[in-house]
């Protein structure tokens, strides 16, 4: 009989992976139950988790929603669910939710802030969003005249004169820029502002009289709620930006002027708490201030933020410039491209991207920030949650108001981490 | 040229200033509108309702006001102010008059260039422990952690108070009175102390308030009242007596149920007086005749303010005690209006 040796005459199907490491199985396994440690620990976790859960969840679902008081609440929870189980007062939430988000704003005009936040949505698309055509750039230049204007209302001419305060000065400088460029770029930038200081009430005054077109005027007492930490944080973050990159740009300069007022101004803010910054605002303001002048507090609130947050953008600029090779530089100059195209085209956009996560970190720390100004007696959303516990209706209820505060600032920290993510990536072009 | 239009510009705002802070009552009457600073949120005292209206014992006097100068209790303007921006705010003319349950001290009145114009609250420092404790006394509270609110009077009648009585005590700052009632319940602390109005407020919002006692003892003197800025008598006039009227009308039986009535048929001289039916003391004061009527007419008399917001119907539930008329054992007493 002639040896046989075994020979597989045909390949044998794969088999299925064993059940223990695929699908949820498999999972559980791979990444609970690694080893008797991670087991050991996944274990305490669960229980952690369970035990966290199961206090949370009744207090938030088991609650009430409909209620004129927080003794009303309490005697329906107690209705509901027994004495002894503690859930959560919503009801709160549901009668002061339009102050929460509005403030003091009259309600029927409710709709201006409304358009406003939609239009700003609008006016940010095309610079979050490179695919958007690019004249979208336009109106986002608008925006913050209009914005304003929709907001605080008043006459019309207001914000077209102020407009026109820039176009003053783009043709002062224009027009001299052949003369003489130091006298074109003083003309452009003083005329303006002496139209806006002296010759713009009167004009706007005329005009209105001529032609009253106009909202009905909102003060800015009447702000309060997420629309006010919407507004100062946005323009805040609007602001901060430009000003941001002058100050980190000033800080390497070669001008010694401007290099110093820059790493002091940098420095001195950085040096100083937000807090002290807006008790300047908000009480030393006005013994500088002849008696009786109006500063408005918010703009003054709005003026501070922006520095600070301005300072801290440049320092994290800094940074970005700091990481690009020196090559760049060179590169840029060797094209024969001056600073402003060398700073604008090679420089910039490779700073900027570097920068981006410590950049959108400033801005998710300003818009909390925000916050704070409830110290110095703007009704923003943790202001208003002292107030409306001042209320004799809802005096004591303290974790419902703050519970929603929280989530509200949750989701627009979150959608702020989560777009600068999408910008890195879409952004990760070399190095890497 | 630039220079010369900035500091004219500069001595014109500064002459527009300077008449502004001249006449404040001419202010606030070419403005249309009283601006009163009062607190971002005190139960009682001052808070804004679902609509925005603000409502409260100190927002009642501003309103009062507003009722004796202009005839409407509506025609005036909250400004919310915190306990550190409220006197530059009064004294930068951002405010006419702050209601802001102020205790008047000779550093504030004098130091700080203010006028208190009267007392609208007789408040004190008091006590609350839970009643488990069995404590009876302010002085068995030997070795007691009390929860207490920083940078306040209070910090400092406390520590009198536990030094005279040779006991010790260890404190438990806070920051705001809602915190300071979670802490309480939370059992961070033994007792909380703060004005007794506060505490009797705290109390009422508790899920179980009758498991607490407010201890008999009161430490201190905080008179409460509104005050306006040094330089202007005339304005400080009106100020102090639309509070007297106030009070007075209390005292003489006069409520904004019959004010009209009384307006119109009373023979007592001294309420004729006050209510402008005869003599001439609104036009002394430079407002019109029937200022009094007009800011009794606003929330009603001092009694009735009080009832209405802190009073024994309310869930403050505060006893008149010191506030109320001389003639009931109080100290509320306004000097004739003759």
């Amino acid at each position: 009989m002639e040896f046989q040796p075994f020979v597989r005459t045909r390949m044998l199907d794969a088999k299925p992976a064993p059940v223990t490491s695929v699908g949820p199985a498999g999972w559980i396994r791979r990444n609970l139950f690694d080893g008797p440690l991670n087991a050991a620990m996944t274990l305490v976790m669960a229980f952690v988790i369970f035990l966290l859960l199961s206090h949370l969840l009744p207090w938030v679902f088991l609650s009430v929603w409909h209620a004129e008081s927080l003794a009303e609440c309490r005697e329906i929870i107690d209705q509901r669910y027994g004495t002894g189980h503690s859930g959560a007062c919503w009801a709160v939430i549901h009668e002061r939710f339009f102050q929460l988000v509005y403030g003091f704003y009259p309600p029927e005009l409710y709709w201006r802030p409304n358009l406003t936040f939609i239009l700003m949505l609008g006016a940010l698309a095309p610079i979050l969003f490179t695919q958007l055509p690019r004249k979208m750039m336009v109106f986002s230049a608008l925006f913050p005249f209009l914005g304003a204007w929709l907001l605080w209302g008043g006459s019309v001419w207001q914000p077209v004169l102020v407009l026109a305060g820039f176009g003053i000065g783009f043709a002062a400088w224009t027009a001299l820029a052949k003369v003489n460029g130091i006298l074109a770029i003083a003309a452009g930038l003083i005329l303006p502002v002496l139209w806006w200081v002296f010759a713009m009430e009167p004009v706007v005054n005329g005009l209105h009289a001529v032609i009253p077109l106009g909202l009905e005027p909102v003060d800015s007492t009447q702000f309060g709620g997420f629309m006010v930490s919407v507004v100062i944080g946005v323009t805040a973050i609007t602001l901060s930006l430009p000003l941001g990159i002058m100050l980190a740009l000033g800080r390497q300069t070669d001008l010694f002027i401007v290099r110093t007022v820059s790493i002091g101004f940098i420095e001195f803010i950085r040096g100083v708490p937000l807090i002290t910054l807006l008790f300047v605002a908000s009480t030393l303001l006005n013994y500088f201030m002849p008696p009786g002048t109006n500063f408005d507090l918010i703009v003054r609130v709005i003026i501070m933020a922006t520095l600070f947050s301005a300072a801290y953008i440049a320092e994290v600029i800094r940074g970005g410039l700091a990481a690009l090779p020196k090559g760049q530089y060179e590169a840029a100059d060797s094209l024969g491209l001056d600073y402003w195209q060398a700073q604008r085209l090679i420089i910039m956009p490779q700073a900027l991207k570097i920068a981006i996560p410590g950049i959108v970190s400033t801005f998710i720390g300003l818009f909390k920030d925000t916050t704070l100004v409830s110290i110095i007696g703007i009704l923003d959303p943790i202001g208003l949650s002292n107030a409306i516990r001042a209320d004799s209706a809802w005096q004591g209820i303290y974790w419902e108001l703050f519970a929603f505060i929280g989530f509200v600032f949750f989701i627009f920290c979150f959608s702020m981490s989560r777009y600068s993510m999408y910008l890195e990536r879409k952004l990760n072009t070399g190095h890497r | 040229m630039t220079k010369k239009v900035f500091w004219g510009a500069l001595a014109a705002a500064g002459a527009a200033a300077s008449i502004a802070s001249a006449d404040t009552l001419e202010d606030v009457k070419a403005r249309g509108e009283l601006i009163c600073g009062t607190s971002t949120g005190l139960a009682g005292f001052s808070a804004p309702d679902a609509n925005g209206r603000y409502e409260g014992f100190d927002v009642a006097y501003c309103r009062a006001l507003a009722g004796a100068i202009f005839g409407d209790p509506d025609a005036v303007e909250f400004k919310p102010l915190t306990t550190t921006n409220r006197f530059s705010a009064l004294s930068a003319g951002e405010v006419d008059v702050l209601a802001r349950n102020t205790t008047w001290t000779l550093t504030r009145d004098v130091d700080l260039k203010n006028t208190f114009i009267g007392v609208n609250y007789y408040d004190g420092q008091g006590f609350m422990v839970p009643k488990e404790l069995g404590v009876t006394s302010a002085r068995e509270l030997d070795g007691a952690t009390v929860c207490i609110q920083t940078g306040t009077t209070t910090e400092l009648n406390l520590a009198d108070f536990f030094r005279a009585n040779n006991i010790s005590y260890e404190p438990v700052p806070i920051e705001t009175n809602a915190e300071a009632q979670q802490q309480y319940l939370a059992g961070a602390c033994d007792v909380y102390t703060t004005d007794a109005s506060g505490l009797a407020a705290t109390r009422a919002s508790f899920e179980a308030p009758g498991e607490h006692v407010i201890l008999p003892e009161i430490i201190s003197k905080e008179p409460l009242g509104p005050l306006v800025r040094h330089g202007d008598d005339h304005w400080a006039d009106i100020a102090r007596w639309t509070l007297n009227a106030l009070i007075a009308a209390e005292e003489l039986g006069v409520t904004s149920a019959n004010i009209d009535e009384l307006a119109a048929s009373t023979e007592n001289p001294e309420i004729a007086r006050l209510l402008g039916t005869e003599g001439n003391l609104g036009e002394m004061l430079g407002l019109s005749q029937d200022w009094a009527m007009n800011a009794v007419k606003a929330e009603g008399n001092y009694g009735e303010i009080f009832e209405k917001y802190i009073g024994e119907g309310t869930p403050i539930g505060l006893a008149r005690g010191l506030n109320a008329q001389w003639t009931e054992g109080g100290l509320m007493y306004a000097p004739p209006f003759r």
